[in-house]
């Protein structure tokens, strides 16, 4: 069958089962409950600190079958996920579900585990690196389970994702169970992907290197909602938790594109006082909100607030009075843990709150503009953000589609051409985000507005900006790299892309191995 | 008039800048053989530059290639470049008259037939090249623009480059003075601190104040800058539209006198004032003069 946006999908996926496909980005409603963990009791004598994993797993017990949800706040200097899994693998336990809201190279550990039959089944917002290879060319029998960072909130919350057991790496507990992402060796600032993991897993358990005495302050997850901490060496390498890509970038197109991106949002007319702003951590993205600061700057504009990954960049502006709040889901970079430390206009929200669409209101529902990037896009609009161009999975949705949903106007920046590549295709390879959530493509050599904004269109080409149509710019870098023959995948479907709302917008199917 | 107020310059041995070169809306691509490319690199950035001049769209922008020095490799790059139709050629270290004949030879054997004639922009950046100035401005049709190197100059001087510039004021006076006398262009040198936007802002103002037609720019980040300075302002634009319907009234009213706010408006200021207007509207400021 096809979907809203025109994918093909089988009406059922072994491993999935009965698909529900991708009506529209608002039309599917909720309907269903919130899930509700089981209720527990603590006696006052009871204690939560347990020596070391195995023995949690025994005390809880995990038993072969069950979900294991983790964070991905440590990024690529993540100990804890390895830690566990290899814990469960000692412990001899079979078909676990992960659950770990992104996947980074240094999960490859995960493969053998995998083969092993540890683990079955993965649930994830990204991945790259190894696993994501691995994945690509079959590592799972069952599909992975691609969501946004707002679907796995939204999942959890009404238990289409139901978790056993939450590990929560914790870079400072207490022996209760309170715990903080600002403190210890291995602070990494926000918890906020945790959230919902905590809220409703049925176990919760708290894996830190870092005791502080109790009451723990500040709190992030509560002790109400932990049942066992568990002191270990080392939870992971803070070296790998700040991201590498937190710098303006320097190349002359980059800046170009940055440059057009923020004449952009000054033609839209949206920045002005109180004007709510996302942007990502490339570099390319940091150069247009320095070109939007300084428009601010300029005018005397005050932002309410800025949101998502927080970088010391958007903290500067906080300090200096451009946004009047921060609101942090993760946090990028060493400023960004000192902020969310000390300043209480810098708040840390949860997965669900940034971005569920099933809830009573997330966070990008009240976004202006927000900047996202792309791998490819189709001239519908349709972006893919999960497969490069070899057809292998190396990313995902991330929060992508869901402010893309959210902002009052959506712009994609991008190279039009990606080095021999154009950008913009027929048909991406991956739809993640649909084309009637994105609104704008700024590229060095133009810019496309999608048809059924006429209103931006007519603004920007008001403000003398170089507006094309996205089937021209098409041509444009066609006639410069060529045209790219399609990929032929295999038909094994590796991985599904569900869309915010739980449907699916497209599947993943296999590369050559 | 073409437009000049900025020209920049692209390596020659980078495909990619070479690709990307219009996009950044400068008046004039200059794409580089000389400094940017190693000795062992000038053949490979040949015929890159070859191959781009005849299938990079480069938009608005003029495209120019600076070839090697005369006593270098200027003969194999005029011979490789000029049949590919560039829009003209930047003759680095040019010292006298003769040195333009001799390129103008070296062009003439190898133009195609039908081609549009390759114009010449001669780089004076040695204390021979600025002395010979008005010869070196005057030596052929083809030559349409002096430009002025400021390091290898000041090198040659014995001086050092400075933010201000005060060391290069003589250099910058004698090329615009010698290219205004031979009726053509006079670009300025680039500004070499690309970090610097501020110092940038300030060398471009001095440039147009002493008369500059444009700035040779080393970085993309550059060009807004150069442009919002040598573009008209809109009292720029108001004066000379002032004075041009001054001059019209008087001509109406059968008088050879024209004044404006009590000022007589003679020759080189109606001169000036159309050369705004003109500007204006090649830049899209104005549609036609009031």
């Amino acid at each position: 069958m096809k979907n809203a946006i025109g994918r093909e999908i089988p009406e059922n996926i072994p491993g999935i089962g009965k698909v529900k496909p991708f009506a529209g980005a608002f039309a599917t409603k909720p309907d269903m409950n919130r899930q509700a963990p089981s209720v527990k009791g603590v006696r006052p004598t009871d204690n939560k600190l347990v020596d070391n994993l195995v023995d949690v797993f025994k005390k809880i017990p995990v038993t072969d079958g069950m979900t294991l949800s983790f964070h991905h706040h440590f990024r690529n200097g993540d100990g804890v996920v390895n830690m566990v899994l290899a814990t469960a693998a000692q412990l001899g336990l079979k078909n676990l579900k992960v659950a770990l809201s992104s996947v980074f190279p240094v999960h490859a550990p995960m493969i053998e585990h995998v083969k092993n039959g540890v683990v079955t089944a993965l649930d994830t917002n990204y991945m790259s690196g190894p696993v994501a290879q691995a994945v690509s060319r079959g590592l799972f029998e069952k599909p992975v389970v691609l969501r946004t960072h707002g679907g796995r909130g939204r999942a959890i919350e009404s238990g289409q994702l139901k978790i056993d057991v939450a590990f929560i790496a914790a870079p400072a507990a207490d022996e209760y169970g309170n715990l903080n992402g600002v403190q210890g060796p291995a602070a990494c600032g926000s918890l906020g992907y945790a959230f919902p993991d905590a809220q409703y897993a049925d176990h919760v358990v708290a894996v830190t290197d870092f005791l502080g005495e109790y009451p723990l302050s500040p709190i992030s997850i509560p002790q109400t909602r932990v049942d066992y901490v568990v002191k270990v060496d080392c939870v992971g390498d803070p070296k790998g938790i700040v991201s590498g890509t937190t710098r303006i970038t320097k190349d002359p197109v980059g800046l170009k594109i940055a440059e057009t991106a923020a004449k952009v949002i000054q033609a839209t007319g949206l920045l002005k006082d109180g004007f709510a702003f996302q942007t990502g951590a490339g570099g390319a993205s940091l150069a247009t909100a320095s070109i939007v600061r300084k428009m601010m700057e300029k005018d005397n504009i005050v932002g309410s607030f800025a949101l998502g990954g927080i970088t010391g960049y958007m903290v500067d502006m906080l300090e200096k009075g451009l946004f009047k709040k921060l609101m942090d889901v993760q946090g990028f970079d060493l400023e960004a843990i000192r902020s969310i430390a000390e300043n209480p206009n810098h708040l840390e929200v949860g997965a669900d709150f940034y971005a569920s669409p099933f809830n009573a209101g997330c966070a990008v529902n009240k976004l202006d503009v927000v900047i996202l990037g792309a791998t490819e896009m189709d001239t519908d609009f349709n972006v893919n953000v999960v497969t490069g161009s070899d057809g292998v999975i190396m990313g995902g949705s991330g929060g992508h589609a869901d402010a893309a949903a959210g902002a009052k106007v959506t712009i994609v920046v991008a190279n039009l051409l990606r080095g021999r590549l154009p950008i913009i295709v027929d048909k991406v390879l991956t739809a993640t985000t649909p084309g009637e959530t994105i609104d704008i493509l700024v590229t060095e050599r133009g810019v496309a507005v999608n048809p059924r904004r006429v209103d931006l269109r007519e603004r920007l080409v008001a403000a003398g900006l170089p507006v094309k149509d996205i089937s021209e710019l098409k041509q444009l870098a066609e006639k410069i790299a060529g045209t790219p023959k399609n990929l032929k995948t295999g038909e094994n479907i590796v991985a599904v892309v569900e869309y915010r709302d739980g449907t699916i917008i497209d599947v993943v199917r296999q590369v050559e191995a | 008039m073409d437009l000049r107020r900025s020209m920049l310059f692209i390596p020659g041995n980078n495909p990619g800048m070479l690709q990307n070169g219009g996009v950044f809306g400068a008046d004039s691509v200059i794409l580089d053989l000389e400094d940017a490319v190693a000795p062992m690199e000038k053949d490979a950035a040949r015929f890159l530059i070859a191959h781009a001049l005849q299938t990079v769209d480069y938009g608005t922008s003029e495209k120019v290639v600076r070839i090697n020095p005369l006593d270098t490799f200027a003969a194999e790059d005029i011979k490789a470049i000029v049949p590919c139709c560039p829009d003209a050629i930047l003759v680095p270290k040019v010292e006298s008259a003769a040195d333009i004949h001799q390129v103008v030879s070296m062009i003439a054997a190898v133009e195609k037939p039908g081609q549009t004639p390759v114009k010449i922009i001669a780089l004076l950046e040695t204390p021979c090249g600025i002395a010979e100035a008005y010869s070196i401005a005057k030596a052929d049709k083809r030559v349409v623009a002096l430009s002025l190197g400021a390091e290898d100059y000041t090198a040659g001087l014995g001086a050092m480059r400075t933010r201000e510039g005060n060391e290069i004021f003589t250099a910058r006076t004698l090329v615009i003075n010698a290219a205004a006398a031979a009726g053509i262009q006079s670009i300025d040198t680039p500004y070499t601190d690309a970090n610097d936007e501020e110092g940038l802002l300030a060398d471009t103002k001095l440039a147009k104040s002493l008369g500059f037609k444009g700035k040779l720019s080393i970085n993309p980040r550059q060009i807004d800058t150069i442009h919002n300075v040598f573009n008209p302002s809109m009292s720029d634009i108001d004066w000379a539209e002032q004075v041009i319907h001054a001059i019209r009234k008087a001509e109406a009213e059968g008088s050879g006198v024209a004044s404006l706010n009590g000022k007589m408006v003679d020759l080189p200021i109606v001169n000036r004032a159309e050369r705004i207007l003109h500007l204006a509207r090649l830049l899209g400021l104005i549609e036609e003069v009031k």
